[in-house]
Parts: structure tokens; sequence; C-alpha cells
């Protein structure tokens, strides 16, 4: 494909992803009658907000006294302190708006007697900054994320979005200023690239579960558009601090909600302990994900894990009574009977914590705003926003709590949207695109159609590889010998991808060409996780260093800036200052 | 283990094949996705979608052993060898185990699956009793794998004009929503032979639904709304 008779559409708006992120900025946009395009790599309600399970934090005190202020707090402490409190502020003042509004689009939310929403406790919340176990996150059953985006989807349908569907993003297009106007997609069933034009690219990707053998996520979350922002010259930030969701299925990785334990279910190790008593005396099983998946990866190596391996701990479920169980779990009950064989009104679930979610991502401000620093402040990538998993506002800074994300994606996707349709007023003509950054764009597509190297890899072989080097490298608990291990031998991957070539050269529905991109997106991402890591000599959040155990606020209460040219680090400092609140200072971190 | 394997791409292929394939070292917690994604490593060419490998993002619905459902929560030890898998039928094959899914998509689309309100909106949520909410269970969970569509004769002889089953329980979801305003309407969008009434309650799409809904009943259910609206 020359760049001659290379197709070429026109719009006011580029979204690239249609999960929650992506639909929720579409609607804003299409709305407001902008020209908007959807890009997705699977048909939107494939996307994975689709299995978020538990719900959506917001302090509408449906069931235990609530407001935004506590919600607020618990969010900044469960982010140990590194999340941005003006952007927390943002999101937690906003979190009931945007739920009746759900609501308001046909979410079919769980109700209680009263007709309101039913909302559960989750891990992290208390009333009254740190006070009692509050109730805030906002569920349809054990099903919220699939009732969300489903309905997103339905909205957008209404309001006529126009979707590219099974259409995968390859690269930013720019012009020699820094515009971001757009980007090179390819048609998966044609297997023929398409230029899509645009003032305003949102990325709303998702995030990189991939990376870890063991984990939550999709085939399909590979964290396209983090990879594309560092092949854009841009920074990635924060993603050392990458999640561990504690209930993970055992072995398999499929994510068991913390609801579960937010409904009353308890964890016991090989002598029928609830050993969560022990590291968490006032939250116990519903302290912050960090310090239950830590918890349990410590039993487990203490020699107090479950099976005849004594590789894991159980989620015990079966003493809150099959009627609650199925009405309030029905999902994770279906299944741990169609994987597992255990119905958990009987049994308990064997889990190990899992790799679950992307904290780090494109550093971006709480308009959705891609920034970058600049001398002492920063300023924003003309064009280019990012929303969701995909980017780092950062409202989860070094541990996301539960009930935060599907929060997350709604608040930061109508923010971007509302902002883009600024911008478009203030930018009413489009812009000439730099030609060099298509053929770039084109040639690196044309990589796999031509052999390389040797030969000698294949994209499923390295792929296993990378995955298995960044669960035994970078996982729950790391040092400076692993990390550093890890780094080199993730490097030698980066090196090896020269060897891989494809044998199916075919353009119709060509998913060995998508995975082979797919890996080369990862590897840039492992590179970007494990040197983050490795620089950060401090334990905060999910980033836990046995060789530096204490959190080290002198040093390292900043953000890290990973740019993929020359593998090197930056920083830049937290924002500490709320919009109209005082600021909560760093303290100590107890549940 | 062996499997026979529905193979086709339309730039090399006159017409489709089955593709004989055995794979050793089958553990009893395999679901047919894990088999193909081993296929997939030895052959790169095979080819389907899938994604969430645990039921909810239905992206891997396929026939197998003449059954629609899921590859991701097919278990290989409950299905007899060799183990058939093909594309959902009734539907255009782009490649292999690849269909278009668009006829499917459109009907979806064209019940207008979305809550329609006329009153003004609360500031606050619409109420709805644990009861009236309890209706849209077994309906809202629908995952759009498409099992059930594709396996309905009647959808087969009119994919054109019949909603399909899929199609039918969403607007269902939507009509036995109490905060939904748009019942008449959706009532006479599904009148007429075509739309609505080729369903013969022949149950495949309750039987093959990989979330366990009942689309035929929420059909019926619609036709007695139909008949109440009238008198």
């Amino acid at each position: 494909m020359s760049i001659e008779n290379l197709e070429r559409r026109t719009f006011d708006t580029l979204v690239i992803g249609a999960g929650g992120g992506g639909l929720r900025s579409a609607l804003q946009l299409a709305e407001a009658d902008a020209h908007v395009a959807v890009v997705s790599k699977v048909f939107p309600t494939r996307s994975h907000t689709v299995a978020a399970q538990g719900g959506m934090n917001a302090s509408l005190a449906n069931v235990l006294p609530d407001n935004w202020h506590w919600h607020m707090y618990d969010t900044i402490k469960g982010s140990d302190y590194l999340g941005d409190q003006d952007a927390i502020e943002y999101m937690c003042r906003a979190a009931s708006h945007l739920v009746y509004e759900l609501e308001h689009q046909g979410v079919p939310f769980s109700r209680m007697d009263s007709g309101k929403i039913y909302q559960r406790p989750f891990g992290g919340q208390s009333q009254n900054f740190g006070g009692e176990q509050a109730a805030r996150t906002c569920a349809a059953a054990d099903r919220t994320g699939h009732a969300i985006l489903h309905t997103l989807y339905q909205q957008n349908i209404r309001a006529k979005t126009h979707f590219f569907d099974e259409y995968f993003a390859i690269d930013l297009i720019k012009d020699q200023d820094g515009f971001i106007l757009g980007a090179l997609v390819l048609e998966i069933e044609t297997g023929e690239p398409l230029l899509i034009e645009a003032k305003t690219t949102l990325l709303a990707t998702g995030g990189a579960g991939q990376l870890f053998r063991t984990n939550t996520n999709a085939h399909i979350n590979t964290g396209d558009g983090l990879a594309m922002a560092l092949r854009a010259g841009l920074p990635l930030q924060d993603m050392e601090f990458f999640q561990f969701h504690p209930t993970g299925i055992a072995g398999k990785g499929m994510l068991i909600t913390e609801g579960a334990r937010g409904e009353g279910g308890y964890l016991v190790n090989k002598d029928g302990e609830r050993f969560m008593e022990r590291y968490a005396p006032h939250a116990k099983d519903l302290a912050s994900r960090d310090i239950v998946s830590r918890a349990i990866a410590t039993e487990v190596r203490e020699g107090r894990g479950c099976g005849p391996e004594g590789d894991h701990v159980m989620l015990k479920l079966d003493h809150l009574g099959r009627d609650v169980l199925y009405k309030r779990l029905p999902g994770i009950c279906d299944m741990s009977k169609t994987f597992m064989h255990i119905d958990p009104a009987e049994e308990a679930i064997p889990i190990f914590p899992t790799a679950h979610y992307t904290m780090g991502g494109i550093p971006t401000n709480r308009f959705g705003q891609v920034v970058v620093p600049v001398d002492n402040g920063q300023e924003s990538i003309p064009g280019l926003y990012a929303v969701g998993e995909c980017a780092c506002v950062s409202v989860h800074g070094a541990n996301r709590l539960g009930g935060n994300s599907l929060l997350d994606i709604v608040v930061f996707g109508r923010a971007a949207g509302n902002d883009i349709k600024e911008y478009l007023k203030n930018n009413r003509y489009h812009r000439q695109i730099d030609e060099e950054s298509v053929v770039t764009a084109l040639a690196h597509l044309k990589r796999w159609d031509e052999p390389a190297g040797d030969g000698s890899e294949t994209v499923s072989g390295l792929r296993a590889e990378l995955q298995k080097v960044m669960e035994d490298n970078c996982s729950v608990f790391r040092t400076e010998d692993v990390l550093q291990e890890g780094l080199t031998k993730v490097l030698e991957i980066e090196q090896r991808m020269t060897n891989v070539h494809i044998h199916d050269h075919s353009k119709v529905f060509n998913t060995a060409r998508i995975e082979a991109m797919e890996l080369e997106n990862l590897v840039d991402l492992a590179i970007a996780t494990v040197k983050s890591a490795l620089e950060r000599k401090e334990s905060r959040g999910a980033h836990s260093r046995i060789d530096y155990p204490d959190r080290d606020d002198v040093s390292w209460l900043k953000h890290s800036l990973y740019y993929k040219e020359g593998h090197r680090m930056d920083y830049k400092p937290v924002t500490l200052k709320p919009i109209t609140v005082e600021s909560f200072p760093p303290k100590p971190r107890v549940y | 283990m062996r499997f026979k394997i529905h193979r086709y791409n339309p730039e090399t292929d006159d017409k489709p094949y089955m593709q004989d394939l055995v794979l050793e070292d089958v553990t009893d917690d395999m679901m047919l996705r894990d088999a193909l994604l081993i296929l997939k490593a030895k052959d790169e060419t095979l080819t389907f979608r899938h994604s969430c490998g645990e039921g909810v993002c239905g992206s891997d619905a396929v026939n197998i052993n003449g059954t629609n459902g899921l590859a991701c929560k097919s278990r290989l030890s409950e299905l007899k060898e060799p183990i058939e898998v093909r594309p959902v039928p009734g539907m255009p094959i782009i490649k292999d185990l690849v269909v278009d899914m668009e006829q499917f998509y459109h009907h979806y689309r064209e019940v207008k699956p979305y809550l329609t309100v006329k009153d003004p909106i609360p500031e606050v949520e619409f109420k709805q009793t644990p009861e009236q909410r309890e209706q849209l269970d077994g309906l809202y969970e629908c995952i759009l794998c498409g099992c059930c569509t594709t396996s309905c004769p009647s959808f087969w002889w009119n994919p054109d004009k019949f909603r399909g089953p899929a199609a039918l329980l969403q607007s269902y979801r939507f009509l036995a929503d109490s905060r939904d305003q748009a019942t008449t309407e959706r009532l006479q969008e599904l009148d007429g032979p075509y739309k609505m009434f080729r369903c013969h309650s022949i149950m495949n799409c309750a039987n093959v639904c990989p979330k366990g809904l009942n689309p035929t009943e929420a059909i019926h259910k619609i036709k007695k709304m139909m008949v109440k609206n009238l008198v």
C-alpha cells in the first residue's frame, strides 16, 4: 500500500477504543453535533469494560452516610498519596451526578426496597476520613461493567455515532508543530489501511494486563494506545504501578469481584485462619487491594497456602447463603461452576493475586488533555486526549481502589468530551498533516509483510516468554536483582523481535498480523514497566520493594515518566493541592 | 484429542473445507478456546474471534458438534470426538470461523435498544422497586454473541426481515423496564408478519444461550403485551 492510493477519511474527532471511556466521550461529542468516529479493534460491546463486575463508586449515601469528601480521602489514601488531589477531588465530586446520569440512560442497577440504587461496601472505603466502613459501590448485581458498557453503546446508537468496528490503530499522525491529527488504522476484515484525519484524537484503548502470564484481562488488553504514545515520543507515567487483584481464580486468573468480600466473604489460609485480621486489624478483608494481595502472597510464601502445592488461599462465601449469593453475585457463581466445577454456596474458591489493572499510563490533566513536562511546568499536546485505563490522570496513584475504574472512565470520558468541544470551537479548520508521519506509520505496518531477521522467533512463543518474565521478575514483591534481571530479559526480547516473522501474509482478517503488532506494543510496555520499577527505590502502593520496604516521601513523592528513546526516566511532582478543599498531606497508611 | 475445523481463506480457497487436527495433552479443565489457541500457535493462519475467555464479551460464538456455543465456556472433556468446529450458521463467512455479523447488529439497532423517557428527568435516580428491577433479570445479561439468532430456522429463512431472538429479547428488555415510556412505539414497530411473528417457538434460542436466557419466553411476553395493548 503506497501513500498515493491510501484511503483517507476526515472527522472532527477520532476516538480510539470503544470501552466505557471512549463511548462516554463519543456520546458527549455526538450529542454536541461533532463529527465523531470511534475506531475499535473489536465490536464495542466486546471491550473489556464488559468484564468489570463489582460496581462504580459514588457517595450517594443510599445505604450508609457518605459524602464526596470522604470518598476523596479514601482515594488519596488508597493511592498511597501518589494520586493528584485536584483530579481526585474533581472525580469524587462528579461521581454521584455521573451515576444518576447512567441510571437515566438505562443502566439496570440493583435496587433497595426504597427503590434507590443498591450500594455495597468495597475495599478501602470509610466514613468520616478513616472511620467505619462505607458502602459506596453502586452495583448491577456483579455485572456492572457489562450493564454500563451496553448502555453506553446503546446511547451511542441513539446518538448515531459513527463506528469503525474491527479496525486496529497503528500509529498517531502529527504535523510539524507537534499537533496530533488522527491515526493510521487497519481495517481487519479487508487488511487495508485507512488514514483517519481529525482535529482531535482521543486514546481510550484500555490497559495492558496481557503483560503478565496470569491476568484477569482479555486477550485484547495489550495497551495499544500506550505504545502508540511512546512511539510518538510521549512519556508514560507511573508504569511501575501495576495492580494485582487479590482474588483471581488460582492458576487461571479469572476475576472474582471484590464485591464477594464486600458482601461478607473472607479469605482463609490452610489452617482455616482469617489471616487478614493480622494484616489489617480494622478493615480486614476490605483493606485496599495492594495490601490484601501482599498478605496472600506472604501467606503462601511462609507455607500457609492451601492445596497440594500450597500455592493459593481460599475465598469463603458459603456462609452467605445460596439466596444472597445467587442474587448479589450470580456472575461469579456461574463462573465458578463453569470453570472450576465449584458451587460457591457449598465450597470455598481457590484464589491468588492476579495481574489486573494498569495504574500508569499516558500523562493527562483532569480535562483529559495529554500533558508533557516543559521547563518548570507542563504543557498539553495539542489535539491529543487520553482517558480511562490507558491514561494516568492520576486518580489512582500507586494503588487503585475497587469501584474507582468504572467511575474514572465515565468521569474523564465526559470531561474529555467537554474539553474537545471547546478545542473544536477554537480550532475550526483541519491542519495540514505531515506526510512523513504517514510514511513512518505505513512502514510500521509493512514491516509485518516482509521476512525479518532469521525468522527464528514466533509471535506466540515470544509473547509467552515475555509474560513469564513479567510474572517472574515484576510481580507483587520486587527486588533490585530480580528487576535488573527482568530488564535484561525484556531488552533481549526486544532484540529478538527483529527475528519474528509471521507466516500468514493474507489480507482478509489476518489476526496473525494484529497479534504481531500487539506483541510489539507489549514489549515496549514491558520495558517501560520494569525500568520504572527498577528505578523507584521505595515501596508505595502496588510497587513493593523488599530491599526498600518503606515509603520514602522525601525522595519519591513524585510521578515517574518513562520515554522510549534511550529508555530515559524523568520525574514530575504530585499535585497535592486540590481544587477547593484542604490538601490531605501524606501520613502512614494503616487499614 | 481429534478436531475437525472449518477452514476457508477467501484469497486462496475456492470453497471451505474441514481440516483434521489432533491435539495431545488435553487436560480436564481445558475449554475449546484453549485448544484453538494452541492450534493457532502451531498454525497462525487459523482464524477465530475471541477475547475475554470467561463468557462475558460474546466474541467466540461458534458451532460445536452441531450446536452453537461459546468456545471459552465449552469444556473439551464434555464434547464428543472428533470435535467439529464450524462458524455459526446462516451468516456470510469471512474466514475460517469468522462470520460477518452485520445483519445481526442491524436487527439489534432496529429495535431501538435504549431507554426512552418522555417525562422530565429527576435530579436523582428513577425509583424502581426490587420487584420491578427483577423483571430485567434474564434479559439485560445478553452478551450479543449471536448463538441464539444464528441457530434459529426462522432467521435462516428470513434473515433480512425477522429480527431474530437476540434483538427481540432486547426489545422486551426495554418493554419490561418500569422506566421506559415507549411501549406503544416498540410494540407497533414489531407488528406485521415478519419482524416478530416469524417466531414459531422452535426454542433453539433458549437451548443454546450460553447465559441461560430464554428469548422465546420474552417473545411470548411481547405478544401478550401486543394483545393487551389492542384491547
